[in-house]
């Protein structure tokens, strides 16, 4: 295949490769993508720090080894009438230049490397949140151990305070990441994991797992909810009382009732209905052959006590869309959807009840969206 | 002259034995040659069947919220696809291009067990085909290629009954032991045959860099592959012997299998690349017409990376919870491999810098795999920079990394080692036109489908997700890369087409059809079965140049 001689070939593989590597940038551009690079706390900056000085390196890396290459191949290929090429087997000089430059380049990058780990890993001293992020098969629980109250799928904190995080499992492995805010960290069983991080700017961010954990790996997302103090202050004292009563007579209390006897109790803990106060889970469920008064601590699934202020349904696999789920007009109430059935929602969950009517359904959305 | 009369009286026909069969001399073969392209042919076949699992995965996720797939499906299919390219595709087929070429090119007559070479041979199909059929039973492994404990426990809890309870674990683990005997047998036999049976005159320091890298491969797989028998052996101890060695509630550690696999599996990654830069590193030189620069510093390269490849396995463990320290010693481990890797790539450029070259199909896919290899290692080196590791291990940045330096690398040079070596192997020439279309087709589906992974990464999408939300951002990236995997795929039909074509009416190739170098090429092609009628002469690093070409001879020329 003749190829045209094409002139300023190394400019070509310049803007070539440039290209290709600018497109990295657009990372920073994924709409409501939760980038690593949109960072909003001071570990994520300073990881995302790092990434522009290997970004930038390994562009010119690239585009200095690509251009040679792309050069030599239009330069040196094959015409009629060329010699052949002197028999060069090797340069010393040059083997010892371009082993030690790059080793110099690398042990820059390895100096960043080490001085990035070390500051993300200690912590700074002061006040600070301390929540127990637990993982299970597949939705996350946080128990904020400061003010004993549990919630599910959603993860509030106030701007600007250390939020130290402890992580457990008492299943398999999962992993603790908010992109946005902070790198990731394992969620090992029998190992007390702990990290922390800062959100300098209040707002919604997502939280992920990400350590393959079974079946539904994909949908074991967290809502990460940043107030200013007075806000999550409020937040807080409403955490810690018990479920609200429905007005007797409403929806919301036949659905009450329909939760206390359909069987919802034998997996979910509302506190004031079912179960009589919140749990620390690392202290209650750490075993694996939970006593039987432990069954009241270590429910399969969820805490519902405040599930109307939650944003996540089952690990965020629907959101919580509350404004759609008026009485009598559920068409497009992820809730309801959910009751309906979560088999089909999310395939493999543990979540496994009989068809519930219309009406049922009806009844529980009115009663679990007035749980705020 | 006297004739000789043909004694038609008391000629006796008989029934031809097994082993004169066409068939069965295939059966029965110890032949290396044979055995090598049993083990391509075998290696190019569950390429298929993990490229299948490949466009599978790429439907799946073409847009959000797929429903080609079940979860379950899914993880089975994500699952099967790493463990069928890594045990099934790459190994054995790099091991049967050396099992092919390298008892050639050191001027042997064949590997120094050629039985124990065919007993390797076949505890790959049967190993495969056990794996495989843990599909028939409907049990395939789901836990991922590297099945960290405790998911692949029988059970995880009274809260978490959603582990392994049935064989899918089994299967993965046997499965592997099974390969792991075959490739241990296979590597004693190289590092015997590599140090025992080279012709006079071909000193270590002259044996072709495919041959170097066979030889430290096989060193690779004879210290690595323990530890993956331990860690396999005592996964099946607790799920059926009532052992707690990954379980936490009986204070055993998951984190112990963690260690044990990338022990192994570390390793394995250079098992899988090594071979490959042997092959590149041969077809440079013999297409840019000047012999490879560097060979020193390529081979001892080689070496390094061999050694260092032990000391670097906890860069897949940055995120669970290490002490900084043990960190930071990784960390320049990590960085210190770099460093031979980065050699390698500076020699191949400067064998192609100054040459003539000749830009057949072996050469476009020998500096494809320069091209290619060159973005995996850099976003690999990225990756062992732990700060912006935490951020995206486990995301698709590290797909698109082992994608890269596994696809962009191995595969492409694969492809290069299969058009260069076919017509040694079977006389016939691949069509060029043919060759041409599937390597362009490969580089741009490569590219597209594993470039934009970069991106996805570092836009928060994690790894091994059966789908994706549709408004985080994600779809158009995932759509893009699944047009490049199809786009592979169809390269890959491409390929197809140009075999079976060749195998019908191919060219003639000739013995020797690129002008090559090294000693494979100096028989008939296919070689006769005792390869060389006299043994070869050996003065230099490029011995049948030299017998073409005794004028400028490498050994009038320089001092090896």
């Amino acid at each position: 295949m003749r190829m045209p001689l094409f002139r300023k070939t190394k400019r070509w593989g310049i803007i070539l490769s440039a290209l290709l590597l600018s497109s990295l940038l657009l990372a920073a551009c994924g709409e409501n993508s939760p980038s690593i690079l949109d960072t909003h706390g001071p570990i994520a900056a300073n990881e995302a720090f790092v990434f522009y000085v290997i970004l930038v390196i390994a562009t010119i890396i690239f585009v200095g080894v690509e251009s040679v290459l792309i050069f030599s191949i239009f330069r040196f290929r094959e015409r009629p009438g060329v010699p052949n090429p002197r028999q060069v087997h090797g340069n010393l000089t040059i083997e010892v230049i371009w082993t030690a430059i790059p080793a110099l380049v690398l042990f820059v990058v390895l100096f960043f490397t080490i001085q990035g780990l070390y500051q993300v890993s200690a912590q700074p001293v002061g006040k600070a949140l301390n929540v127990r992020a637990i993982g299970h098969q597949w939705w996350w629980e946080f128990y904020y151990e400061d003010y004993n109250f549990t919630t599910a799928d959603t993860l509030h904190a106030p701007v600007g305070t250390i939020v130290h995080v402890d992580l457990f499992s008492n299943n398999v492995i999962h992993s603790f990441w908010i992109p946005q805010l902070t790198g990731k960290t394992d969620v090992i069983p029998g190992h007390d994991n702990q990290k922390w991080f800062r959100a300098d700017n209040t707002g919604e961010y997502l939280g992920i797992c990400t350590e393959y954990c079974g079946t539904q790996h994909a949908n074991m997302r967290f809502d990460v909810v940043i107030d200013n103090s007075d806000t999550f202050q409020t937040w807080v004292s409403t955490q810690q009382q018990a479920a609200l009563t429905p007005a007797a007579g409403s929806l919301a209390d036949q659905g009450a009732k329909l939760f206390a006897q359909s069987g919802c109790t034998a997996c979910h803990g509302i506190v004031g209905v079912d179960v009589k106060g919140y749990y620390d889970p690392a202290k209650d469920c750490a075993n694996f052959n939970p006593a039987p008064t432990d069954s009241e601590r270590c429910k399969v699934g969820p805490n519902l006590t405040h599930f109307g202020s939650r944003d996540m349904i089952a690990g965020g696999v629907l959101m919580n869309n509350k404004d759609q789920c008026q009485p009598g007009h559920l068409e497009n109430c992820n809730l309801a959807k959910w009751l309906a059935d979560p088999q089909g929602v999310k395939p493999g969950n543990d979540m496994q009840i009989g068809p519930l009517t219309p009406t049922q359904i009806n009844a529980l959305v009115a009663y679990l969206e007035s749980l705020k | 002259m006297a004739t000789r009369a043909i004694d038609t009286t008391t000629t006796v026909v008989r029934r031809k034995t097994l082993g004169e069969t066409y068939i069965g001399e295939w059966l029965m073969t110890t032949d290396h040659k044979k055995i090598g392209i049993m083990y391509i042919v075998t290696g190019f076949f569950f390429f298929f069947v993990g490229g299948m699992e490949a466009l599978l995965i790429r439907t799946q996720l073409a847009v959000p919220d797929g429903k080609v797939l079940t979860p379950q499906e899914y993880n089975a299919v994500f699952t099967m696809h790493g463990v069928t390219m890594i045990f099934l595709f790459v190994m054995p087929t790099l091991t049967g291009f050396g099992n092919y070429v390298v008892p050639l090119m050191i001027g042997a007559r064949d590997m120094a067990f050629p039985r124990l070479n065919a007993f390797g041979y076949w505890l790959v199909l049967f190993g495969g085909t056990f794996i495989q059929s843990s599909f028939l039973f409907g049990q395939p492994p789901d836990g991922g290629w590297f099945q960290y404990a405790p998911l692949s426990e029988m059970s995880c809890g009274v809260h978490a009954a959603a582990c392994t309870p049935g064989m899918n674990a089994d299967f993965w683990v046997l499965g592997t032991l099974l390969l792991g005997v075959s490739s241990i047998a296979g590597s004693l036999n190289f590092v015997v045959t590599i140090f025992k049976l080279r012709a006079p005159g071909m000193s270590i320091n002259r044996i072709p860099l495919f041959t170097w890298m066979t030889l430290v491969t096989a060193f690779l797989l004879l210290f690595a592959l323990p530890s993956l028998t331990a860690a396999g052996g005592l996964l099946l101890l607790d799920r059926h012997l009532g052992t707690h060695f990954y379980q936490a509630a009986f204070h055993g550690d998951p984190l112990l299998w963690q260690h044990l696999f990338w022990s192994f599996g570390h390793p394995e990654v250079y098992i899988l690349i090594l071979p490959a830069f042997g092959m590149i590193s041969e077809i440079l030189p013999v297409f840019s017409r000047k012999p490879i620069f560097g060979y020193t510093f390529i081979a001892w390269s080689g070496v390094a990376i061999g050694f260092l490849s032990f000391t670097v396995w906890a860069h897949h463990m940055f995120a669970v919870g290490l002490p900084p320290i043990a960190q930071a010693f990784f960390a320049t481990s990590t960085t210190l491999i770099a460093i031979p890797t980065a050699v390698k790539i500076f020699n191949w450029v400067a064998t192609v810098f100054g040459g003539k070259l000749n830009l057949k199909v072996p050469m476009l896919f020998a500096l494809g795999f320069v091209a290619m290899f060159l973005i995996g290692g850099l976003n690999g080196a990225a990756l062992a920079v732990v700060p912006f590791d935490y951020q995206v291990t486990d995301t698709y940045f590290v797909i698109s990394h082992i994608h890269y330096v596994l696809f962009g690398g191995t595969a492409f040079a694969i492809f290069g080692g299969m058009y260069y070596w076919f017509p040694k192997m079977t006389g016939k020439l691949f069509n060029e036109r043919l060759g041409q279309l599937h390597f362009w087709l490969m580089l741009i589906g490569a590219n597209l489908a594993f470039f934009p992974m970069h991106n996805l990464g570092l836009l928060g999408m994690p790894r091994r997700v059966y789908t994706y939300p549709a408004y985080l951002g994600w779809n158009e990236l995932n759509l893009l890369s699944s047009i490049g995997a199809f786009t592979i795929g169809l390269s890959i039909m491409v390929f197809l087409f140009n075999l079976v074509v060749t195998l019908k009416n191919g060219q003639p190739a000739g013995d020797d059809p690129w002008d090559a170098y090294t000693l494979e090429w100096d028989t008939s092609s296919p070689p006769k079965k005792y390869n060389f009628l006299t043994l070869p002469i050996v003065r230099s690093r490029r011995p049948f140049y030299d017998k073409k070409y005794p004028e400028i001879a490498d050994w009038k020329q320089v001092i090896h």
